[in-house]
């Protein structure tokens, strides 16, 4: 079947939201209880082991806040890009997506150098309650970035030609969503001690 | 597809700046030695970024109504379930019971922890 | 494949065997595939049950088709069992293919919204039961330390000694939420927005209606699980101590995650088959469903209330005892929407035309039956009954009272129900009676004794009584054993049901598009529907429940009538 065949089922809108930006939603939600089941568990045992703020103080705080920098400017990029479709430009918003994936590629990157860091000084996941949950939770949003930033260029490319533009602000929810889950992250994780 | 917008697009490089400014200011409330500064400046500052990015780059605010209601409701079912399992597992002693192992590690955990 | 090729159905070649049953999006095919794998499992379930059922009535004795049970094998078999029939059949059948079938046929659309995110979620879910099935196979066998995982059993394969068997197992577990939320997000979308012209909110079909909310209630709870499968997953292949109190974690934290998501999940399953009961009530009863909207709002407060009776489950797992008060006061409080429910279902039977035809047999069957479920869970939710009761086989008897109704019996009133509109032809109504009946009796007689055994002490998940004194009650064994027979009737009389459903398939009655005079969209097209499924797409004029209305010429209004 090609990509363009839909059903009409996928072109009805009875809530008066298109599928595509309802299935987004829906999405965010499932994803909001994925990691607020996970924050939680490490809150309360934040709040319950004072011992783990001295782990806690290991952490480079400038590459969370470098990283945060980075994940906002792509925010903006991928609204920007939402702008352009709502245009019609779609050569525009593909170059501003790529952008906004490129965000995800330097926040990855940080991140790895980051880790790198960390692994040499000793502290694997398996170090102690703090390092167990600080690589879980940085680890899981760092999936969703890396899968945010592929869809991003699968959409990307299809924008470029001026197809299925209203993924444009669709893929951006997402990555906006992905943007506050960091926000949250970096206090928790690296601020708080 | 999308021929015209739902949302009017405000000017996105200043609500940018703005994250940006809070940003460092709750990078330079965490070099402050006083406890509250720094809650403040951390997860004060991060509550009203993550409402800036909702209402501005998600438009939360002009899409239908029950949207953001049911992200506030998944967010509830969160805190239920924070507020459920939080008595057992952040304190750990209570009405006729007492979680000898967890108060172990914290005390042995506190006393290999340099002074802060 | 253009768009309107692809609509007109018949214009098109016929796909190759592949194509057409393995890669379809269609979403009757896709319903068909969940229902055949689910089946499937079901029958691969039921033969562990058998196989622990055995060693139960005849204790150490060879089991005719598997071998001698020992305390390892039984653990597993024990595992398997709950988690097959839990996940891999109540919720595929319930959900995925019922909801499958029905939702873009009820709610008078072509498909679903997202054909292809479909077609990937049951492709993930026959992954998630390979790799499940698989376990079985692997060093040190599949995973036997219970459907619950509790750490540290779970954490350690020095523990539960299948390590390999633990870790597939959660892979499996995982890989099937995915399926899920990706099929119930697709559900939810579709029913939200693709509703014929004319079909405002309280025009939708109860069942569909139950279906969405069990699918929302799903993605609310299944987060927390997923975020604990993971953390599970480092403790057991990582070194982590996510629940390892020595190292800074908390084994009850699991619980709590697990029961967050596990008790939701009772109402999941619980609320589809509600709505196929519902559907089945009002079309044999010839009568209007009695108080549509009490029901939503009742099943609203059953899905908001299910999120805070979770640690209802962990009364003697150490929690603090004040929250044990509230979790008891909230269990209590959910039985008034469930109750309700029933209530509702009775007022309806209540001066109908009553018409007993097998599909309207099992759904009498599931009221009565769910009924002695519902009644024995005020005990299990009580914490000062449950401190006695709790990990007997009263649990036992008590939860297979709730899911053998919800998984067995209204998955059987849905198939010889839609059976008509899935194949085309009417299954045989004598083999379909002797089966409800071969069925219900036996099913009885397998757990009113369980519920004895259990008030006198037995523990669950033992392999063996005589191996442990103060468990030893030889005075009972005579109940276990009538248990087990009993399972033996009822697995035997399946294969009447086996039968009558492939044999009917070919030789059965031709149905026509409405063999129930019912008013719903489903039966306005022909049996089975066609690709795309509505020659013409339909408008909704009123509510799907009008029966039984004087001064018409037939006692039924289908919704599409104009008038």
């Amino acid at each position: 079947m090609s990509a363009t065949a839909k059903p009409i089922a996928n072109t009805r809108s009875v809530t008066g939201i298109p599928t595509a930006r309802l299935i987004t939603w829906w999405v965010i939600a499932s994803e909001i209880v994925i990691f607020g089941g996970l924050l939680a568990a490490y809150l309360m045992h934040r709040l319950g082991h004072p011992e783990w703020a001295a782990s806690a103080s290991h952490t480079n705080t400038w590459a969370g806040a470098f990283n945060t920098f980075v994940l906002l400017t792509s925010s903006l990029c991928a609204v920007l890009a939402h702008k352009a479709a709502d245009a019609l430009d779609g050569p525009r918003a593909a170059r501003l997506l790529r952008l906004t994936a490129l965000g995800g590629v330097i926040f990855l990157t940080v991140k790895g150098f980051e880790w790198t860091t960390d692994i040499r000084e000793g502290f694997v996941i398996s170090s102690g309650g703090f390092w167990s949950y600080y690589y879980t939770l940085a680890g899981l949003h760092g999936l969703h970035v890396l899968a945010g930033a592929v869809i991003m260029l699968i959409v990307a490319s299809d924008a470029a030609k001026n197809r299925e533009l209203q993924r444009v602000e669709c893929i951006g929810l997402y990555w906006h969503f992905v943007d506050i889950v960091w926000i949250f992250l970096f206090p928790l994780l690296y601020i708080a001690r | 597809m999308t021929t015209e917008s739902h949302v009017h697009h405000p000017n996105y490089v200043k609500i940018w700046a703005i994250l940006v400014a809070l940003l460092i200011v709750s990078v330079l409330g965490s070099l402050s030695s006083i406890r509250g500064v720094i809650l403040v400046a951390a997860f004060g500052v991060a509550i009203v970024k993550a409402y800036l990015v909702a209402k501005n780059f998600m438009h939360v605010t002009v899409e239908k109504r029950w949207v953001p209601y049911l992200l506030v409701v998944m967010i509830a079912f969160v805190v239920i379930l924070f507020a459920g399992v939080a008595p057992d597992v952040m304190r750990h002693d209570g009405l006729h019971w007492s979680n000898d192992a967890a108060k172990q590690t914290v005390e042995t955990g506190m006393k290999a922890a340099p002074k802060q | 494949m253009s768009e309107q090729v692809q609509h007109a159905g018949h214009d098109h070649p016929e796909p190759g065997f592949f194509l057409k049953y393995c890669w379809s999006t269609d979403h009757k095919m896709i319903a068909m595939q969940y229902l055949f794998t689910g089946m499937a499992m079901a029958m691969i379930g039921g033969f562990l049950a058998y196989v622990f059922r055995m060693q139960q009535g005849f204790p150490n004795h060879y089991v005719p088709g598997f071998g001698l049970v020992t305390p390892g094998r039984y653990n597993e078999v024990v595992t398997m069992h709950g988690t097959i029939m839990i996940f891999w059949v109540a919720m595929p059948v319930l959900i995925a293919a019922f909801g499958n079938y029905l939702i873009p046929l009820m709610i008078g659309c072509d498909d679903m919204a997202f054909p292809r995110i479909n077609r990937l979620s049951y492709q993930i879910f026959l992954l998630s039961a390979i790799v499940l099935l698989g376990s079985f196979l692997v060093k040190g066998g599949a995973f036997g330390g219970a459907w619950t995982a509790y750490p540290p059993l779970s954490a350690s394969g020095a523990y539960n000694l299948t390590p390999i068997g633990a870790t597939l197992w959660l892979l499996a577990v995982a890989l099937e939420f995915v399926a899920f939320l990706l099929g119930g997000i697709n559900f939810t979308v579709t029913v939200m927005n693709s509703r014929a012209p004319g079909m405002k909110m309280f025009d939708i079909p109860i069942l569909i209606w139950m279906i969405v909310l069990a699918t929302v209630i799903f993605m609310a709870s299944a987060g927390p699980l997923i975020a604990g499968a993971v953390m599970l997953l480092f403790d057991q292949t990582m070194a982590t101590g996510f629940y390892d109190p020595v190292r800074g974690g908390d084994p009850l934290l699991w619980q709590h995650l697990f029961w967050f998501f596990g008790h939701p999940e009772v109402y999941v399953v619980l609320l589809p088959a509600m709505g196929i009961v519902a559907e089945i009530i009002a079309v044999f009863a010839r009568k209007k469903l009695f108080g549509y909207k009490s029901m939503l709002y009742s099943t609203w407060g059953v899905g908001i209330l299910s999120f805070v009776v979770w640690a209802h489950h962990q009364f003697v797992a150490g929690i603090d005892p004040r929250m044990a008060n509230v979790f008891t006061v909230t269990t209590l409080l959910i039985s008034i929407p469930v109750a309700e429910l029933v209530f509702l279902y009775i007022a309806t039977l209540y001066g109908g035309s009553i018409r007993l035809d097998t599909p309207m047999l099992w759904a009498l069957g599931f009221l009565a039956e769910f009924l002695i479920g519902g009644v024995t869970g005020i005990f299990l939710g009580s914490s000062g009954t449950d401190i006695y009761l709790h990990d007997t086989y009263f649990l036992i008897a008590h939860f297979h009272y709730t899911f053998v109704p919800i998984a067995i019996i209204s998955v059987f009133a849905g198939i010889t129900f839609w059976y008509p509109k899935m194949f085309g032809r009417m299954m045989n109504e004598t083999l379909g009676k002797i089966h409800f009946w071969g069925t219900v009796i036996p099913f009885n007689v397998i757990f009113i004794p369980l519920f004895m055994t259990g008030m006198a002490g037995d523990q669950r998940r033992i392999y063996s009584y005589a191996q442990f004194a103060e468990q030893s009650r030889p005075a009972l064994q005579h109940l276990r054993t009538t248990s087990t027979i009993g399972l033996l009737v009822m697995l035997s009389f399946q294969l009447i049901f086996i039968f009558n459903f492939f044999w009917s398939m070919r030789n059965g009655k031709r149905a026509e598009a409405n063999p129930w005079r019912s008013t719903t969209l489903e039966w306005t097209v022909p049996s089975p529907p066609p690709h795309g499924n509505f020659a013409e797409l339909p408008t909704v004029y009123r509510g799907p429940y009008e029966y039984g209305l004087p001064g018409r010429a037939d006692d039924y209004w289908p919704q599409n009538a104009p008038n």
